[in-house]
């Protein structure tokens, strides 16, 4: 079964010509704001069942015991799943064969390793049963004391960190570069853990048919999900269909298949009936991901003109007591500021929590918000404009490697947004500024960065002899607009206007579209897509210029263009076919071909790929009071070539929102006693709301990129986290005079 | 959820019948009893749904000069009630400055002044607390109390009450207006919230089965009309439970302080009478330094219950700027981010 979305309710777009560049509207915007467009659990098959997960409120230990006979008891329950009676797996899932492969917790025994690790899951008629079910067990525990907080634990230096970084960097010698500098700071920055909360929990919805299994759920990752589930159930991956079309958020903690949706899968086989299991918000704070939180110590030394002659980063994180995620927090500092000596150094502690994941710039943005502020302390104690000094150490090459950059257009974006903003007029002193009402008033700077990454993907191109389309590529649409970018891409690369082409994602059983993060996802599938159409228009040509009866005979394939679903010869336009003709007199109804997107090996080795911005925050800080409002955001960013300027703008608003998060609002409150956490909700757990972004804007500044892939794409999806949350910072430190050294910012530390 | 009985009541008098059986519990919006027994919090009996009790709904002018408003009438039709607003504005400004607005078009004046407290031990059923279970403990001693009580408390219970709408309507004498097995009563709002003491569970003055008809503001609260704020710092610009808030009423003539009225939220275990504060202000002359005076005088007996002893000279200062803002009076339209200190950034464009 594909999955049918139909998309023409939408209004028409503007275009001239391509696609690739229009500021077309979501294609699945009409969908989605009408209620039609169907996420994983409003799926509901018929005999569904419902599942609930009973969760640990202990840290560490074990259940003791669970009153599965009262759960059962209870009117409507079906089936109480345990580690007693859970079907078999193929595989251990603490087995774990390779770094991405994150250990689950799927009832595997009575260990207790985290609070709302799951520890049964009541399977019932209805979802009150359930839920009834869950709270019926009353689990006794023995348990012990949890294990809370960076300094809760032996600290040890991890073997890798990130996506398997050497924990420890040093290039050039840091002690000297600091003993010869001129001046010198040392600071340290606190960041807490976060979680993703994309507003979308994480729901399944699995039914088996024997040994095939059918499952909506969403997922950022849909070839891996299928990959990770057969392998648990010992069945072939294409036994394992996934719908994914939409996802309410992801931010990474739907990269991989978390626990509990395998828990869905099992509870399923268990009862031999469809089961929906949804995760209830504060179930998110545990089994699916996490920011781990941060201590970071930079030291910095600068010579008589404020050029850097040392970076010393050093980042102390935690991970899971029985798996290894580490935050890469310290390699913010290898790509931003030339410096002859940087080093830059990791180490751990394994705490009683859940294992942390990739969220919304892993590293990036906990590394940024302490080196952006170092930066701004160094500007400080050089004397200079916290601009000026950027561009004093401003990398020509990637400083750690010494590669040089694909493209960078930093300059440009520092000067662009600095323009927008009327940076020119900032004092150097901090708490000089106030506006009319009397606030205090601070501007700052943060500089973004985030890596151009690809990854493998797929795509299928289809012509038809009625004169469309089809591009198929496993998609998956976060809400970041990829049903619209590919669309986009698609359309141009088969030589289409956009509503000729079919453009299906989001189900795994579509080609391999790679992994919807790391900001790569445009680019990767977005080649795998321009390949496809390149290779299905390279046999219509075939078929054209080999066919005498073609006005396009003999012109050879490098001889045609495709556009707007003709073929043109290039040294004579008068001279066309459309593909309908082509097909029809070869007497096939379709042709296909098939693409593929990866890194450019050539090019992989000898460049340094960033996506690079700059971004000027504007705060008010009452004087009396310490409370904060981010009045302006200004942000510039350049990362190669824009698919869709209005989805990339608001990925970029998106990004520099959850930057103004990560510098006020968001905080995992953990009791430090019982290692649980105390503000799992969405009333606690805060994010900004609109009133706190009344003004944000986004500058998109041209980038030719020849060398990060064909479609010169980088990345839009993260970078905006990057930089905004210490330009927010450094705008406090000007607007207060205080430093800020733990995040988010409190209103006691502003009080004085 | 546990299963439970619902009752619909035609009649006030069935309604407090049917609640009068144990584990009983009223139903209005429901904003805050819902998800307390989604929690597995609260979990009653039996609902008594008395959000469609039409005589509730309604507020009146009463021959006094003073105003009923009725248990059911929704946060935001009170806020938006231009004649309301007028006379009671700080009340208006706190309403709005509660919660979103999804929330307030919910929310009745009843349950606003029954919602629970934020504590998150409360919150979370496998912590101690004296409050859900009478004797278990109180884990926010100790735990993860930045945001607790500095007035009030007891080694019980350090827990705050986080309504905003009560704390312009302490200041402003409201009374609440009760009906029980027992016939009708009226109570102080002052009076009507309990501090923890030893028995944090027993939360204010009703018995079972009594409900709230209505809350009455006597006819001098409107004699503030011109001289009235309320103000609330909190964590982020909207959409947050205050860290500490003030109202503040004042009647100057001739730069003299007539009447003053003062109350602080997010303090204690109820919207807290400054009563000390409003002695001091009484016949002073309206200027900072008599504020200031009434500031330390409010919180005197304050004392941090943990991690927040930053809240007592936080209250400080904000008293002193809602007294200000009185002074300056009560703005011709209700300001963009109500009760907000950056209410008055010109261009705020966005209503809370
Ligand atoms: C995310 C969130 C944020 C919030 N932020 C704020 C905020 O910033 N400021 C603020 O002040 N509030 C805030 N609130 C609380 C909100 O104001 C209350 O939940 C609401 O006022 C409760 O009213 P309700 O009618 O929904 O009460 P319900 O939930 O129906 O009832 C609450 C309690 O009152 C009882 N009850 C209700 N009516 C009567 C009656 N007439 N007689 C006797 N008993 C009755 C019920 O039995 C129940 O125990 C917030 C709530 C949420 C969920
Ligand atoms: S402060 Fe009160 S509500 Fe909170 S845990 Fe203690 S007793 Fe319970």
């Amino acid at each position: 079964m594909t999955l049918e979305l139909s998309f023409n309710q939408q209004p028409g777009h503007l275009r001239q010509g391509s696609s690739i560049g229009q500021p077309l509207t979501r294609r699945d915007g009409f969908l989605k704001v009408t209620g039609a467009a169907r996420y994983a659990a409003d799926n509901h098959p018929p005999g569904t069942l419902y599942a609930v997960l009973a969760v640990a409120s202990i840290a560490r230990g074990r259940v003791a015991s669970l009153d599965v006979e009262a759960a059962k008891a209870h009117s409507g329950v079906v089936e109480v799943m345990t580690p007693r009676n859970r079907p078999a797996l193929a595989t251990d899932p603490d087995a774990k064969d390779h770094p991405f492969m994150f250990r689950l917790d799927l009832l595997q025994n009575d260990q207790v390793r985290y609070p709302n690790q799951s520890i049964a899951v009541v399977i019932a008629e209805t979802l009150e049963a359930a839920t009834e079910g869950a709270a019926l067990l009353s689990p006794r525990y023995e348990a012990l004391p949890a294990r809370v907080g960076l300094d809760g634990a032996k600290s040890f230096v991890p073997r890798g960190v990130g996506v398997g970084n050497p924990a420890v960097q040093e290039k050039g010698d840091v002690e000297a570069g600091l003993k010869s500098a001129k001046t010198r700071i040392e600071a340290s920055y606190e960041t807490p853990a976060q979680y993703h909360n994309a507003m979308e929990p994480h729901a399944i919805v699995a039914a088996w048919d024997g040994d095939r299994l059918s499952i909506d759920t969403p997922s950022q990752g849909l070839a891996m999900a299928q990959g990770r589930i057969a392998g648990l159930f010992g069945i072939p991956p294409q036994n394992v269909h996934i719908r994914s079309p939409f996802l309410g958020g992801g931010f990474g903690s739907k990269g991989m298949i978390s626990g509990p949706q395998v828990l869905g899968i099992l509870a399923a086989r268990l009862v031999g009936r469809p089961v929906k299991l949804v995760l209830r918000r504060e179930q998110m704070f545990g089994p699916v991901g996490h920011r781990a939180p941060t201590r970071q110590t930079l030291r910095m030394g600068m010579d008589g003109e404020g050029r850097l002659t040392a970076i010393d980063h050093r980042a102390k994180t935690a991970s899971s007591t029985f798996d290894d995620f580490f935050e890469p927090a310290a390699d913010a500092s290898h790509t931003l500021y030339a410096s002859p000596a940087i080093a830059t150094s990791h180490e751990a502690v394994r705490l009683d929590t859940g294992t942390p994941l990739f969220m919304r710039a892993p590293g990036e943005a906990t590394g940024s918000i302490a080196l952006e502020s170092a930066i701004d302390e160094a500007a400080h104690a050089c004397g200079m404009d916290p601009l000026e000094f950027r561009l004093k150490n401003y990398a020509e090459v990637e400083p750690m490697t010494g590669k040089p950059f694909s493209s960078k257009a930093l300059r440009e974006c520092y000067s662009q947004a600095a323009k927008a903003f009327g940076w020119a007029s900032r004092p150097l002193q901090p708490r000089l500024m106030r506006d009319a009402d009397g606030f205090l008033t601070g501007w700052g700077l943060g500089t973004a960065t985030f890596p151009a990454l690809m990854f493998q993907a797929e795509a299928r191109a289809v012509l038809r002899a009625d004169g469309s389309g089809l591009m198929e590529t496993g998609a998956q649409d976060m809400g970041q607009g990829a049903w619209t970018a590919f669309a986009q891409i698609a359309a141009d690369g088969l030589g289409l206007d956009i509503d000729q082409v079919d453009f299906r994602a989001g189900s795994s059983d579509l080609p391999n579209a790679g992994i919807a993060g790391g900001s790569g996802h445009t680019a990767t599938a977005g080649m795998a897509i321009h390949n496809a159409g390149a290779a299905v228009i390279a046999r219509l040509a075939d078929l054209a210029t080999g066919n005498e009866a073609s006005p396009l005979f003999g012109a050879g394939n490098e001889g045609v263009v495709a556009r707007g679903g003709r073929l043109y010869r290039r040294d004579d336009e008068n001279r066309s076919e459309s593909y309908g003709e082509i097909l029809t007199r070869a007497g096939l109804i379709e042709i296909e071909g098939h693409g593929t997107g990866a890194p450019d090996p050539a090019f992989q080795e000898a460049y340094a790929k960033h996506a690079h911005g700059a971004v000027f925050a504007e705060v008010k800080v009452d004087p009396d009071f310490g409370q904060i409002r981010v009045t302006r955001l200004v942000g510039a960013f350049a990362a190669g070539r824009v698919i869709n300027p209005r989805l990339v703008r608001s990925q970029y608003y998106g990004g520099m929102i959850w930057g103004v998060s990560f510098a006020l609002h968001e905080e995992a409150i953990t009791d430090r006693r019982s290692g649980r956490i105390q503000n799992a909700n969405l009333a606690e757990y805060h994010v900004p709301v609109n009133a706190d972004v009344p003004s944000v804007e986004a500058i998109l500044v041209h980038e030719d990129d020849p060398y990060v892939n064909a479609l010169g794409i980088k990345g839009v999806g993260e970078i905006g986290v990057t930089g905004t949350a210490g330009a927010v910072a450094n705008a406090v430190w000007h607007a207060t005079g205080v430093r800020p050294r733990r995040f988010p910012i409190r209103i006691e530390d502003l009080l004085g | 959820m546990r299963d439970f009985d619902y009752i619909r009541p035609t009649s006030i008098p069935d309604a407090i019948a049917a609640a009068a059986e144990p584990g009983s519990a009223y139903l209005a919006g429901g904003t805050n009893l819902l998800d307390l027994m989604k929690g597995g919090v609260t979990s009653p009996e039996r609902i008594v749904d008395i959000s469609r009790l039409p005589e509730l709904n309604r507020t009146e002018r009463l021959d006094d000069g003073g105003l009923r408003i009725g248990a059911l009438v929704r946060n935001a039709d009170l806020a938006h009630d231009a004649a309301f607003a007028k006379d009671y504005s700080a009340v208006a400004e706190a309403l709005l400055s509660g919660a979103s607005a999804q929330l307030r078009n919910a929310a009745t004046v009843g349950g606003n002044l029954l919602q629970r407290t934020r504590c998150s031990y409360f919150y979370d059923t496998a912590s101690a607390c004296n409050k859900r279970v009478s004797g278990a403990g109180c884990a926010a001693l100790g735990g993860e109390n930045r945001l607790h009580a500095v007035l009030g408390w007891s080694d019980a219970c350090i827990a705050t009450h986080p309504s905003d709408f009560c704390v312009p309507l302490v200041a402003l004498d409201a009374v609440v207006e009760i009906e029980g097995t027992r016939g009708r009563r009226h109570v102080t709002l002052e009076e009507f919230h309990r501090l923890p003491g030893a028995a944090p569970q027993r939360e204010n003055a009703l018995e079972p089965g009594d409900l709230i008809v209505a809350v009455r503001l006597p006819a001098e609260a409107a004699s503030f009309a011109a001289n009235a704020r309320y103000l609330k710092v909190r964590e982020r610009t909207s959409y947050a439970f205050a860290v500490v808030s003030a109202a503040a009423a004042l009647v100057v003539d001739d730069g003299k302080i007539r009447a003053a009225r003062l109350a602080l939220g997010g303090v204690a275990a109820k919207p807290w009478r400054a009563r000390a504060a409003e002695a001091v202000l009484l016949g002073a002359d309206a200027n900072e330094a008599t504020f200031a005076s009434a500031a330390n005088a409010a919180l005197a007996d304050a004392s941090p219950s943990g991690d927040n002893a930053f809240k007592i000279e936080l209250a400080r200062r904000i008293v002193v700027r809602a007294l200000m803002s009185a002074q300056a009076g009560t703005p011709e339209r209700l300001p963009a981010l109500p009760a907000s200190p950056f209410s008055s950034i010109p261009g705020a464009r966005h209503d809370a």
